[in-house]
């Protein structure tokens, strides 16, 4: 039976809470938008990059805890890495959130987004984790798009 | 036969709403999820099914399967002769005057868009305008939002108050000599509010303009009787009637109907085929293209002779009773606001947290055996007009308990612990 404290611990419920990088960008050079049409989660991350590193990134939206802390944690993790660093990350967190596994070699690969992994136990709330991570794929693919997770 | 005794004879007993016997009817409210005993609050979504209901549906498979209208052997007779009894029965249920005005359809979505494509194709242009509602479901948005699109119609929509209420003047202002249809829900899935039909179609009918009506929140709460409504058309699923899925009801005046193309074409909605030309059935037949879903309605004819033998009166005011005590007892938790105070509601409470999503309180309430829904509810603009991007929906069926009401009030305390 899956448990309630592996979802919502106590990082997740900060992040929730005081959510990092939570703010518009006026000088980003590239930007996307994702939603959840199934529940109407909304996420929009902007992305600062040069010469092949995100110098930048914030987001701004209205969701659940797991998809807030989601993006506020993956802004954290994501600024300072290349793109290629990126994209790995992105693959790795969604074989975690859908396969069950913390990205292959206990959570390294992962680093401090192991702590999603309790959410591919609740089946309905993987949408909402991974919403983010589809709107930065999509924002470094496209510099402007729309994600949705379905 | 036996479930059909046994519930003739608690309809007999004066004055007697014997839930814990209705609730044995229905095989699933036993079992329990995550250890818990099943609190099921999502029957707006669909209801539950009861065990006369999934009894047809595995009669029919294992005694009568064949197809309908067409055979000349025993099982053939016997299926078809079921399947037009169920039309009898919806007929009846919906008090509509004739069987050839029950078309049987997948479910409301479904009675809506061969509405919309049938009559509004064949007897709207453009410049016309369509009215919808504020609080109507995708369903009876999106058909018409179609129309508009292939015609060049408009759609207008009528605004509601800050209580989930139409406002009546806005829709007297609004109808126009350029309204050629009006379709609005009966009741709200997402507030719960029942809306004055019988004013709606006066008002319409006023200006000759006909009036659909999307029963699938009312049908399984309110005594329906269109002809005391007037609407020209009434669609309703199955699903939500304790019936099965993929089955629902369209109603429309015999007039109506005659004069409407068919909405597909195949077998059994034509009386002569020809590579020249092809003559279509009669009413309802022209409107039921191909082999329909025998079983779901044979099974829905079984909810509706289930739902016959209860004391209507009872089940709305024991409905009413369960919105009142679980309204009391949710607006005593601090920080929780109801969206959709209507004056007249089924039971439905909609509701949100400032600081906690609706997600969240669905996941946990969840863990304690409860079903919630959390969404949008398939009624975008109404969260748009409260200006939350979702709620947490619980929606009451007769076979509710003040006692479920109660668990899901302890589960949402434990939300709150969680989200300090």
């Amino acid at each position: 039976m899956p448990e309630l404290d592996d979802l919502y611990q106590e990082v997740i419920l900060d992040h929730n809470k005081s959510p990092r990088n939570f703010r518009t960008m006026a000088n980003a050079n590239r930007k996307a938008d994702g939603y959840n049409p199934l529940c109407g989660d909304q996420v929009t991350v902007y992305l600062k990059i040069e010469d092949g590193l995100i110098k930048d990134i914030s987001f701004q939206g209205s969701g659940c805890a797991i998809s807030k802390a989601s993006a506020s944690l993956m802004t954290a993790e994501l600024k300072g890495k290349t793109e290629a660093q990126a994209a790995e990350l992105f693959d790795n967190v969604h074989k975690m959130l859908t396969g069950g596994s913390n990205g292959g070699d206990g959570g390294k690969s992962v680093g401090k987004l192991a702590i999603l992994s309790g959410v591919c136990k609740f089946p309905a709330r993987v949408k909402c984790a991974s919403l983010a991570w589809h709107t930065v794929n999509s924002a470094m693919k496209g510099g402007e798009g729309v994600a949705s997770t379905e | 036969m036996k479930a059909a005794q046994e519930i003739s004879q608690r309809d007999s007993l004066p004055g007697a709403f014997d839930i814990e016997a209705i609730r044995k009817d229905f095989p699933i409210l036993a079992r329990k999820v995550h250890g818990k005993p099943l609190v099921y609050l999502d029957n707006g979504a669909t209801s539950q099914k009861p065990q006369v209901v999934i009894d047809a549906l595995s009669r029919y498979y294992a005694e009568e399967n064949s197809n309908i209208h067409r055979g000349v052997h025993y099982l053939s007779e016997r299926a078809t002769a079921a399947y037009e009894g169920a039309r009898e029965k919806l007929r009846r249920f919906i008090n509509a005057p004739k069987d050839q005005e029950i078309i049987f359809v997948r479910g409301t979505t479904e009675a809506i868009n061969l509405v919309a494509q049938s009559y509004g194709r064949a007897f709207l242009k453009a410049g016309d305008e369509i009215i919808v509602s504020a609080m109507e479901h995708h369903s009876n948005i999106v058909p018409w939002q179609m129309l508009c699109e292939q015609i060049g119609a408009h759609l207008r929509v009528i605004p509601i108050n800050h209580d989930g209420e139409l406002v009546l003047d806005e829709y007297r202002r609004l109808l126009t000599q350029r309204t050629k249809f009006v379709s609005v829900t009966h009741v709200s899935n997402a507030l719960g509010t029942i809306v004055p039909v019988k004013e709606i179609v006066k008002l319409a009918h006023e200006w000759g303009v006909p009036v659909m009506l999307d029963g699938a929140q009312a049908a399984p709460h309110l005594k329906i009787d269109v002809q005391d409504i007037g609407c020209d058309f009434y669609a309703f699923s199955g699903h939500k009637l304790f019936g099965p899925t993929g089955v629902g009801v369209l109603f429309g005046r015999s007039e109506l109907l005659e004069r409407m193309p068919p909405y597909q074409g195949g077998g059994d909605m034509i009386s002569l085929v020809t590579f020249e030309k092809t003559h279509y059935n009669v009413l309802p037949y022209k409107f039921e293209a191909g082999t329909p879903h025998i079983a779901g309605g044979i099974g829905l004819g079984a909810a509706i002779e289930y739902l016959t033998g209860l004391n209507w009166h009872q089940v709305v005011s024991h409905e009413h009773d369960l919105l009142t005590y679980a309204t009391d007892a949710l607006s005593g938790i601090m920080g929780l606001k109801i969206i959709g105070t209507a004056r007249e509601k089924t039971g439905v409470i909609s509701f949100v947290f400032d600081h906690v999503h609706a997600h969240d309180v669905g996941t946990i309430l969840d863990q304690e055996g409860v079903a919630v829904r959390a969404g949008h509810h398939c009624a975008m603009p109404v969260m748009q007009r409260f200006g939350v991007p979702a709620t947490t929906l619980a929606s009451f069926a007769f076979y509710n308990t003040r006692e479920e009401v109660d668990v899901l009030v302890r589960a949402i305390q434990r939300v709150l612990r969680v989200f300090g």
